[in-house]
């Protein structure tokens, strides 16, 4: 087995385990809790509202979406580690089908795996920084996936 | 090579297969469970979203419409219980999803780990064993997500997780295990067994079913790599944005009197939540499809069916991967007119994929009726 399979498939296989182990723990410790608390905003949202105390209404709906906005980010953290790290395993079981030289192959490997990497995390990271720079590592990452896909299909292409 | 040459290499061939592939064998157990996993959640998904999907989020609806009135009618107490209400509908609505997804998604790792069977390094009782506890894991996970919204806090001990979610969460955490497993044996496989690599047949296969599988996998999931990306750079904090205001909307609009200015602000939030579920249904299942149009690619030598059937269904499970997320997309403007015609792409995927595990089927048995001639 060459180098850049075993990148992705060994990669992929700790991703997946990584994105599993970090989705029961979310599941498990924060999820029921997070969701309960959203729900719970947001009746308060409207019940604050009936009774015309606005300044809490409108305090509790931005609670259920600041709530929202971390569950979301959690959830797709958690989907987008595992189910990369499974397009990484596939996608290496299949690599010496790629019609490219081992050197190109490795290169796409990388990409690929960083961007699996990358691009979570930064997801992640939006839930405690709402700046530029978690996005622009969500962006990095994803763009470096598209890429090695890319050139991946083009290499599946052309090895007929 | 001659013709003797020949049929000594093709039974050399089939016995490897045979052992390979042996009744009860984990690579069967992945491979067949792992079909059928597939099966189950694409089933229970259609179903789903045919006949329950729609109707909940009309129920949402109505409810949401209930405590906006509430608010308008300074009733605090109907608009708390009408959010108890989309809460329940909410719970059932996800955990209907996450059966669905988690049941799929056990079933593509089960196909993944029947690929690597042969470089896990461990004797077959112990990979069997593994497999059995994969696919009891894997059941136990999306059956106890199921029950969430039925058993609820019932007897639980826990303040906020009930049992329905502690069997889900050990299915989880029972495959979980099992990955570790398997990684272990891969990793024995190449740092102590230095094994002799031994050619396997599914990752040799170049037949023109498993060659237009597999580029037409990667081709869908790099649509759907796109499309996410496109989602979530131009739309996804504008919505996120527009979801608080048009609730703030609601409320204020409501506690002030001006009942237009809320129905309106409640009719686009229902329209934002169906255009943020569209997009989001668009980018996940188009990806899933080209997943399992690459796994089906890989599994073509052990459907044992005529060219022409496979390279039909082969066709059949890309057109239906394809069409799902087009029509589901085109539920923005077409309304469920479109949402039919995306149920009907979804039974394709299911028609195509059940069809392959028959001809799995008949491979299983055309190995056990000539292991038992032997």
């Amino acid at each position: 087995m060459n180098g850049s399979r075993k990148l992705l498939i060994f990669g992929g296989l700790a991703l997946v385990i990584w994105g599993m182990g970090y989705g029961i723990w979310y599941a498990v410790f924060i999820e029921h809790q997070t969701l309960d608390g959203i729900g719970s905003a947001l009746a308060a949202g409207f019940m604050r509202a009936a009774e015309n105390r606005m300044a809490e209404s409108q305090a509790a709906l931005a609670d259920a979406a600041s709530r929202s906005f971390v569950y979301v980010r959690q959830v797709d953290a958690h989907g987008h580690w595992t189910g990369l790290g499974l397009l990484l395993l596939i996608l290496g079981i299949a690599f010496d089908r790629v019609g490219f030289g081992e050197s190109a192959r490795k290169s796409l490997a990388i990409a690929l795996l960083a961007g699996s990497i990358a691009f979570p995390l930064g997801v992640l990271l939006e839930t405690w920084n709402r700046g530029i720079g978690p996005q622009a590592v969500a962006v990095a990452g994803s763009a470096l996936v598209i890429l090695g896909l890319a050139g991946t299909a083009w290499g599946f292409a052309r090895s007929g | 090579m001659s013709v003797r040459g020949e049929a000594i290499g093709s039974d050399a061939l089939a016995t490897r297969d045979a052992e390979r592939f042996a009744p009860f064998s984990a690579r069967r157990i992945f491979v067949i469970g792992g079909i059928a996993l597939i099966l189950c959640g694409m089933i229970l998904g259609d179903v789903f979203a045919a006949f329950i999907l729609h109707s909940n989020a009309n129920r949402i609806g109505a409810n949401l419409l209930a405590a906006t009135r509430a608010v308008m009618a300074h009733n605090p107490e109907t608009a708390g219980a009408a959010f108890q209400n989309i809460g329940s509908l909410l719970e059932n609505r996800g955990t209907k999803v996450d059966a669905h997804s988690h049941m799929i998604g056990f079933g593509y790792i089960a196909l993944l780990a029947a690929l690597l069977q042969p470089y896990v390094a461990f004797l077959e009782p112990t990979k069997r064993l593994l497999a059995k506890l994969f696919l009891v894991g894997a059941t136990l996970l999306p059956v106890g997500v199921f029950m969430i919204h039925y058993v609820g806090l019932a007897g639980s001990p826990f303040a906020a997780i009930g049992w329905a979610s502690i069997v889900g969460d050990s299915g989880g955490f029972l495959v979980w295990l099992v990955s570790i497993g398997e990684l272990a044996g891969l990793w024995k496989y190449f740092h102590v067994s230095r094994k002799r690599a031994v050619p396997d047949e599914l990752l040799t296969e170049r037949s023109w079913p498993a060659r237009v599988l597999l580029s037409g996998g990667t081709i869908l999931i790099l649509l759907g790599f796109l499309h996410g990306s496109y989602y979530a750079g131009v739309h996804l904090f504008d919505d996120e944005a527009k979801d608080g205001a048009l609730l703030s909307g609601m409320t204020t609009n409501a506690a002030s009197g001006d009942s237009a200015g809320a129905l309106q602000a409640l009719a686009d939030y229902g329209a934002l939540q169906g255009a943020k579920a569209v997009n989001v249904a668009v980018h996940t299942h188009v990806i899933e499809f080209g997943v399992l149009a690459i796994l089906t690619a890989f599994f073509q030598p052990y459907v044992f069916l005529a060219e022409k059937w496979r390279r039909i269904w082969a066709v059949t499970l890309l057109i239906g991967s394809l069409g799902l997320p087009v029509f589901v997309l085109a539920e923005l403007r077409w309304g469920l007119f479109a949402g039919g015609y995306a149920d009907i792409a979804g039974l394709l995927v299911i028609i195509a994929l059940f069809a392959m595990l028959v001809g799995i089927w008949r491979y299983t048995g055309k190995l056990d009726s000539a292991e038992g001639a032997a």
